[in-house]
């Protein structure tokens, strides 16, 4: 004999009366559930920097609700001024595998570096 | 107990025989915050998607950090009254608390008192519903609250003044994130049309009372208190409406733009839903099994 027990823990209700069925909206990108939502890559800037940093991502379906999100998930703890979205399929990186020739020749040209001047005692703030 | 000072420092607004009228509409706000913060928390660890799920626990955050200010100062309120002041709003003050032997707290108002001696809003304390019926029901308070707030800013009573101006930045979001999101689910798809629509004409009953003075708040504004819930129910119509027209909603039917022809009322004065029980019964367990615990 087959029986269905299905056990509700407090608060759960079933898909079908709960909001999951929400993400199915336009923006959304179509089935159902919030995978489906476009990832997001953060940037905040904090009281004191001058420049937007990584912090991380997250899903939404269009910027205005990444913001919103970023917001409540990024600045919390009074992290930052300013905040800046981007969609994740829009970021471009370098390939990992192409480090060696990326990367390593910069190794050896320590006169690259501003480290060969004396600079005189007039200047300052360097 | 004419311009006083409470223990935070800050005069009150107390003509003599004002000051228990005060005390029950601070405690209407307090109360108003704590159980929408309250019913808005049952959504942490549930909420449709992770992101979402912060954003409604931040907004029952900002709610019980409103309801604390008021607390405080409802309590603060009350261990300066005189013993005559005390008498006319001693059917507020929870009976366990009389045990406890000592000036009474913002804990005990929040976590002692019996469901007839809550004075929040209805419409706060019906269940979360499903996404809809929450973020409907956040647009309505929080756009609500934020005209209420405007007009506390201004009053002469300082702590609610500073209480208000503090909020009202919180309320600002609350009322953006929820106008959103009202919009998004109005003009989404047919069925998240479709529910936004029920949980509207299951709420719309319950907003009449948000314009309906309560005595305590009737006593107040004949004595030149500077708030006046009547007086902001336009400005709440047009900007729900506004809302609506962008998220293709329309108003109940019946009654044209007033939708339902009559209003459920009572919260303000005591008068509670079925729901109200068994929401007090988890919130208080705590403090009611074990008196005075804290962290």
């Amino acid at each position: 004999m087959n029986c269905t027990i299905i056990k509700y823990y407090y608060g759960d209700i079933p898909d079908q009366q709960s909001g999951s069925s929400i993400s199915s909206r336009p923006g959304g990108g179509g089935e159902g559930d919030s995978s489906s939502w476009p990832l997001w890559e953060v940037f905040i800037r904090s009281k004191q920097g001058l420049d937007h940093k990584h912090v991380g991502s997250l899903h939404a379906a269009d910027a205005a609700m990444a913001i919103e999100n970023a917001r409540d998930v990024y600045t919390r703890r009074q992290e930052g001024v300013s905040i800046w979205v981007v969609e994740s399929k829009y970021i471009h990186a370098s390939n990992p595998d192409e480090a060696e020739s990326f990367y390593e020749p910069a190794n050896d040209k320590v006169y690259r570096h501003p480290t060969f001047y004396d600079l005189p005692d007039e200047v300052k703030h360097m | 107990m004419t311009d006083a000072q409470n223990s935070t420092g800050l005069s009150i607004f107390s003509p003599p025989e004002g000051a228990p009228a005060l005390f029950s509409y601070t405690l209407h706000l307090a109360d108003t915050a704590l159980i929408l913060g309250q019913r808005n928390s049952e959504w942490c660890g549930h909420g449709p998607v992770l992101e979402q799920d912060i954003a409604i626990t931040n907004i029952s955050l900002d709610l019980l950090g409103q309801s604390r200010n008021f607390y405080q100062y409802a309590a603060a309120l009350y261990n300066d009254f005189s013993t005559q002041e005390k008498e006319q709003v001693n059917h507020y003050i929870p009976r366990l608390w009389k045990a406890y032997n000592r000036e009474i707290n913002e804990d005990d108002l929040a976590f002692l008192r019996d469901e007839n001696q809550y004075l929040n809003l209805l419409l706060t304390e019906l269940p979360k519903g499903d996404w809809a019926q929450t973020i409907l029901r956040e647009l309505f308070i929080s756009a609500f609250q934020f005209y209420q707030y405007s007009q506390l800013q201004n009053i002469s009573d300082a702590a609610l003044a500073a209480i208000a101006e503090k909020s009202i930045k919180e309320v600002t979001y609350h009322v953006r994130w929820s106008s959103e999101w009202v919009i998004r689910l109005g003009d989404g798809t047919a069925e998240s049309n479709r529910r936004l629509q029920q949980a509207l004409t299951e709420l719309w009953p319950y907003t009449g009372e948000l314009f309906i003075p309560a005595s305590y708040e009737m006593q107040l504004i004949k004595k030149g208190f500077g708030t006046d819930v009547r007086s902001i129910k336009n400005n709440w119509l047009k900007k729900v409406e506004a809302v609506f027209t962008e998220a293709t909603l329309s108003f109940p039917s019946g009654g044209g733009r007033e939708g339902a022809s009559w209003y459920q009322q009572g919260g303000k004065e005591g008068q509670h839903t079925e729901y109200m029980g068994y929401l007090l019964a988890e919130m208080q367990y705590l403090q009611k099994t074990f008196p005075n615990v804290v962290w």
